[in-house]
């Protein structure tokens, strides 16, 4: 079984992903809403591993839904939490189950999430995850030992394109090409003229590029992004045209400019496709894609 | 190079002296009068505290540096005070305390927290420079531990978490990435910072580490 994402990504079409977070708990129904919601939209759901580094029903639990409701999951995977070890019996598990995407991240700091006394593992980081992946296709495990039965996956990474300094961010992004990593989701882009320069360098190197569009759900929300969250800037036109329109309309503001950004960036094929991320409003991702044209 | 520590909560030292009535307090005149956590001053304080807890003091005494082998000598001056004590409340670093358990067989109690060996780069301000990982990188990241200085230890560069020059976790701290790029573009030697490094290995030496110099 081959993965439906790469031939997606293969056939040159503009490639659309989006993301499910796992629930707090065993109550599984809004996840499952949100996957039978999307499934059918997008060529690949993510399901988020602990993101914010916050504890969570696992991100191979969630791929195992999405897979059981015939969707296309994407695994994403940190470093923070499991060693070399556990990270490569993972990856051998939801193989065997038919998982067939993983997106690697070295993910947040521990202390940035809600068990603050964790110990942050980050025993391997994103880059070296990427070359485990194929150090386990290629049959063997980080130990040298021989595997009785190999993994095939289709290896992703992200970016951040408006990184500040940018450069010691693009370089990594180069060593994680060179590491084979097939496609990148990126971090949230909102200024289109930023994002060609960063498409203008990206595309000298072999590998897929998915825009990272996450929604803006109100003015305060976009404001919040900008002043906190590295590497996410909202442009002041955009912050501008949030504010105009009043509170109750706002989130339709926000799925209207996050339509036209896709619809921007598909028409002067910018890039090869997007990765939509609502963030708690995955209800709306099929009102973008309509906002989008799609 | 300090061994920077914090004094516990005094409810903590209390806790750990429940049933140990009579205390000897020993201070160290070389880290830890320092940062102001076992000097003579501290010690003074550490000695009314206890008092006033209804603790007995048979002695105090402040050893110049109480890791190394001098130790030894202030225990035997002061044999008398020690053996008449329950307990040695320790306000040296932990160092100091392994040190007075290789010559003492009661208790040894400490009083602060060792939190790591700090180098000052600006007066009074000491930062962890070495992990003592075994493995050392300093000569392909300009001079900055990516180990110490990356506060999620990466060894191939900055994660997302970079904002404008600063670390994710703390809007004071500077990126060690963004660090050694910096200097490294200075140095004409950016080409390291494309190079991929491998996973480390966490057992260059066997914890609990040990060497033997012949």
């Amino acid at each position: 079984m081959v993965s439906r994402f790469k031939e997606a990504l293969d056939s040159g079409k503009f490639v659309v992903t989006s993301e499910v977070a796992p629930p707090k708990g065993t109550n599984l129904e809004k996840m499952q809403h949100h996957i039978d919601l999307l499934k059918d939209k997008v060529d690949g759901i993510n399901i988020t591993d602990h993101q914010s580094s916050a504890m969570r029903f696992p991100s191979l639990g969630g791929c195992l839904a999405v897979l059981e409701s015939g969707g296309e999951a994407i695994m994403q995977m940190t470093c923070r939490d499991r060693n070399r070890i556990a990270l490569e019996a993972d990856l051998l598990f939801a193989y065997s189950r038919g998982v067939r995407n993983i997106l690697c991240l070295t993910g947040d700091a521990v202390v940035v999430g809600d068990h603050k006394e964790a110990k942050g593992v980050f025993d391997l980081d994103s880059l070296q995850l990427i070359h485990t992946i194929h150090t386990l296709a290629d049959g063997e495990d980080l130990g040298g030992n021989a595997l009785d039965g190999a993994v095939e996956f289709c290896v992703g990474a992200i970016v951040t394109p408006e990184a500040r300094p940018q450069e010691p961010q693009l370089i990594k992004f180069e060593k994680k090409v060179e590491a084979g990593a097939e496609f990148f989701q990126t971090q949230a882009i909102y200024d289109l003229d930023n994002f060609k320069k960063f498409m203008d360098y990206a595309r000298k190197f072999k590998t897929k590029i998915l825009a990272g569009i996450v929604l803006l759900s109100s003015a305060r929300m976009a404001r919040y992004m900008t002043a906190n969250v590295p590497g996410i800037f909202v442009p002041q036109d955009l912050l501008d045209e949030m504010s105009a329109v009043p509170k109750e309309e706002m989130l339709a503001k926000g799925i209207e400019i996050a339509g036209r950004t896709i619809a921007a960036l598909k028409k002067d094929k910018l890039c090869d496709g997007v990765h939509i991320m609502a963030i708690g409003r995955e209800e709306t991702v099929p009102d973008i894609l309509a906002a989008a044209g799609m | 190079m300090k061994s920077m520590t914090s004094q516990k909560p005094i409810e903590e030292i209390q806790r750990l002296l429940e049933g140990l009535d009579k205390v000897f307090i020993v201070g160290c005149g070389t880290c830890t009068t320092l940062t102001n956590t076992g000097g003579v001053e501290q010690v003074a304080e550490m000695k009314e505290k206890l008092q006033e807890m209804g603790k007995w003091l048979t002695g105090t005494v402040i050893i110049p540096t109480a890791c190394d082998d001098m130790t030894d000598v202030a225990m035997k001056e002061n044999e008398p005070a020690i053996r008449s004590a329950d307990c040695v409340l320790s306000m040296s670093c932990a160092l100091g305390v392994h040190r007075m358990t290789l010559y003492l067989d009661i208790p040894v109690i400490p009083a602060v927290n060792t939190l790591f060996i700090g180098v000052e780069e600006t007066p009074g301000f000491f930062r962890e420079a070495c992990a003592q990982c075994g493995e050392c990188l300093l000569g392909e990241t300009a001079g900055i531990c990516p180990i110490t200085a990356c506060h999620k230890g990466l060894v191939n560069g900055p994660c997302g978490g970079t904002n404008n020059g600063k670390c994710e976790v703390d809007s004071e701290k500077d990126c060690a990435w963004t660090l050694i790029y910096n200097r490294l573009k200075e140095q004409g030697r950016l080409d390291l910072m494309y190079q991929y490094k491998s996973p480390r290995n966490h057992h260059v030496t066997l914890k609990p580490r040990s060497m033997k110099i012949s």
